[in-house]
């Protein structure tokens, strides 16, 4: 059977769903109380025209929810519609204003609420470096400085051709200077991601083709400047840079400048590429609000290769390095650069299992082979349902999940079925798929730690664990046969960055849900009275990494579990109690009495609910927002379990 | 059913003002739509190239004084030569 539109009923919901329609049934639902309908139809009407006129309608009509829903529960947008907050300061020389409600929008898109403060005219350096200034009361997660060259460096912008080449040499080292100095008071001053842009070269150099023929050049120093910015935002936490250069050649620099806005508003992007810069902007808070994807599942039949393998067979599809298969090959491409930065691939396919098996395992134009796949669903069940499967096997929500079809029909129904799901919008040419798949910010990573490198490999091992778990009598005797092998760690320079990403993604085993930064856990890490470990662990399989964090706060004698987590792939395996038994055993040695910690509830953290009272500790007071647990330490019987094998590495430096 | 330049253009500030289609007419301009200012008239700008496709020179701008001004310079623009 053919996996094409032909064979399906069309989708109601294309015909009806027109964006004027769209815009009264959003209105009509908000009117109603159908809030979650309101936001979901909203959605749609981005996706099909996501235009300047658009975004205002759909941040507007945001706004409005967001006071309602105030009003009726006193909640954040992020409760009920499971929006996540996130506000974020622009810091520019030019005019953005015209960009913010595109940007809001498309953030939405990704299921975040985005508030945006825009900075004054070129203020941004009196900003950074006044620790009163309105950029510092606001209190953003995040901050982009978008300067343009001309006003960053305008000795090399503006009559260049008068500098000697020293005096050129040493402009470039000012800028550079100035950079620097600005990001470490920044960093002094705040602990928010900052996204800095980098500086676009002329698109016709003072001196003609006569520029480009040496490094000391406009164009040279202006590079020269860029790949500084890249050193120094790396000497940084949580600094990272834009290459606003590149995205302006990615458009053309032609097209993406309008002379008239820019002489006659401050305005210098022509108006069908302002979406663009807030797609820019978007694949950064994306990673920096956790609304990234942990898994893709892909279709087979006319998504991985070309045509029907039911019908067509081994022989009839199109999959390899000519036209049309490469294509599909480009896609394949793709979707491995997606498992190199920790993205599991999983395939979800309306087929016999054994044709399409045998085209995944011996199709010669396949890049990509089942090992690649951490689950496999060909079947000929609806695929909604494939989802959820799929979902469980891996242990992540449903949220994680993005999804690739072809078929319209087929993204159609797990987009009412699953609204938590990333569908990716497909056009009709496989030429677009490769790209449509790199374009996706659910996919975006701002740091990449081993455990991410390995992730595919891991879960190929979990799949042999789970296996050897069936074939044991009891529990204990499958964790003795596991071997299991714990490392505590200090904080140091090549765990922060995951121990800040465990933070941010964790959602099940997490009794908190409090979300930190880099930036916020070096700084954690250098005050005494808070202890942060982490938790790596090995066994019989494979390494799974650095899987869990605690951090704890000391008051007097009593130590607070500030934060207490563990990646999903473990929970189960009796490593959160030896995490916990440190933790108790390193407050003793430091003279605490008493272990207390909240749990804190959300919608995802259930596994973690039972977690204190199966640890002996007490409830000691519950309020609206959760229950406050203590543990009296010198009574306690808390053990790491003998079946794990508990190694401490000592601190040598605290932090960075 | 193809909708008039009027029509489409009536849609597109009635999203940038944040009024009802129905409420907006040729002669509707900066003194009856109270948020008109000029940060929303760029805006309103800013949408009518990207929606038309259109180029409005600074002097275009200039003569959009109300929303029947609006949609007849779009309509001029896309007839005229390239």
């Amino acid at each position: 059977m053919s996996d094409s539109i032909s064979n399906l009923p069309p989708d109601p919901k294309a015909t009806e769903h027109n964006p004027s329609n769209l815009r009264a049934e959003v209105d009509g639902s908000i009117a109603q109380g159908s809030f979650d309908l309101a936001s979901r139809r909203l959605a749609e009407l981005w996706r099909r025209d996501p235009a300047s006129g658009t975004a205002s309608f759909v941040t507007s009509r945001l706004d409005e929810l967001r006071e309602k829903l105030r009003e009726k529960t006193r909640d954040q947008l992020g409760g009920e519609l499971g929006l996540t907050k996130f506000k974020l300061a622009i810091l520019r020389s030019f005019t953005v204003e015209p960009i913010v409600p595109l940007f809001r929008a498309e953030a939405f898109a990704y299921g975040i609420d985005l508030g945006v403060h825009v900075g004054d005219f070129n203020t941004y350096v009196q900003d950074m470096l006044d620790s009163q200034s309105s950029l510092y009361r606001f209190a953003p997660n995040a901050v982009v400085l978008a300067v343009r060259a001309d006003q960053a460096a305008p000795e090399l912008w503006r009559d260049f051709a008068d500098l000697a080449p020293e005096a050129a040499q040493q402009a470039a080292e000012r800028v550079v200077r100035s950079y620097e100095q600005w990001i470490a008071t920044f960093r002094k001053h705040s602990q928010a991601a900052l996204i800095v842009h980098s500086l676009e070269r002329p698109s016709s150099p003072s001196l003609g083709i006569l520029d480009d023929q040496s490094e000391a050049g406009q164009s040279g120093l202006i590079r020269q400047i860029n790949r500084e910015l890249r050193r120094i935002a790396a000497e940084f936490h949580g600094v990272y840079v834009l290459d606003y250069d590149a995205l302006v050649a990615r458009h053309g620099s032609e097209h993406w400048h309008d002379e008239r806005k820019w002489l006659t508003a401050r305005l210098p992007i022509a108006a069908n590429h302002l979406l663009h810069m807030a797609r820019e902007w978007v694949r950064f808070i994306v990673p920096l609000s956790g609304r990234t994807a942990k898994v893709l599942v892909v279709d087979l039949d006319n998504t991985l290769w070309g045509g029907v393998i039911g019908e067509d067979g081994m022989t009839g599809i199109k999959v390899g390095p000519e036209y049309p298969g490469a294509a599909y090959q480009a896609l394949h491409r793709a979707l491995l650069d997606l498992s190199r930065k920790g993205i599991l691939l999983a395939v979800c396919s309306k087929n016999n299992l054994d044709d399409a098996m045998e085209a995944l395992e011996k199709h010669p134009g396949m890049l990509v082979r089942p090992k690649h796949f951490a689950a496999i669903r060909i079947n000929w069940t609806d695929k909604a349902q494939n989802l959820r499967e799929i979902a469980e096997e891996l242990n992540v929500g449903i949220d994680a999940l993005a999804f690739l079809d072809d078929n319209p029909f087929e993204r159609e129904q797990v987009r009412a079925a699953l609204p938590e799901v990333t569908v990716i919008a497909l056009g009709e040419s496989p030429l677009e798929y490769a790209s449509a798949v790199r374009n996706c910010a659910a996919f975006e990573r701002l740091t990449l730690s081993s455990e991410d490198r390995q992730r595919t490999e891991m879960y190929a091992a979990q799949k042999q664990r789970t296996g050897a778990e069936q074939t044991f009598q009891s529990k204990e005797d499958f964790f003795r046969f596991l071997e299991q092998e714990a490392e505590l760690e200090p904080v140091s320079d090549l765990t922060l960055a995951r121990i800040s990403q465990l933070t941010q993604k964790t959602s099940q085993f997490n009794l908190t849900t409090r979300r930190y930064t880099e930036p916020q856990i070096a700084d954690m890490a250098k005050k005494p009275d808070w202890q942060i470990f982490s938790i790596r662990v090995r066994d019989r399989f494979g390494d799974h990494g650095l899987v869990g964090v605690a951090i704890a706060h000391d008051e007097g004698e009593q130590c607070e579990v500030d934060t207490f987590l563990l990646s999903c792939r473990v929970i189960g395996r009796t490593v959160e109690t030896a995490l916990l038994a440190h933790l108790a055993e390193s407050a003793v040695q430091r003279g605490c009495k008493r272990l207390v910690g909240w749990f804190l509830p959300t919608k995802k953290n259930a596994p973690a609910r039972d977690f204190y009272l199966q640890h002996g500790f007490n409830r000691q007071e519950a309020n609206g927002t959760g229950s406050l647990w203590t543990l009296d330490l010198k009574s306690s019987t808390l053990r790491c379990p003998d079946w794990i094998k508990l190694k401490v590495t000592t601190p040598l430096n605290h932090g960075n | 059913m193809a909708d008039s330049t009027f029509e489409r253009v009536r849609s597109v500030a009635s999203d940038i003002f944040g009024i009802p289609a129905d409420k907006i007419t040729a002669e509707s301009s900066p003194e009856t739509i109270e948020n008109w200012d000029s940060m929303q008239h760029l805006n309103l700008v800013l949408a009518i190239e990207e929606k038309f496709g259109v180029q409005l020179e600074p002097e275009d701008i200039e003569q959009m004084k109300n929303i029947g001004a609006v949609a007849a310079l779009v309509e001029k623009l896309q007839s005229a030569p390239r």
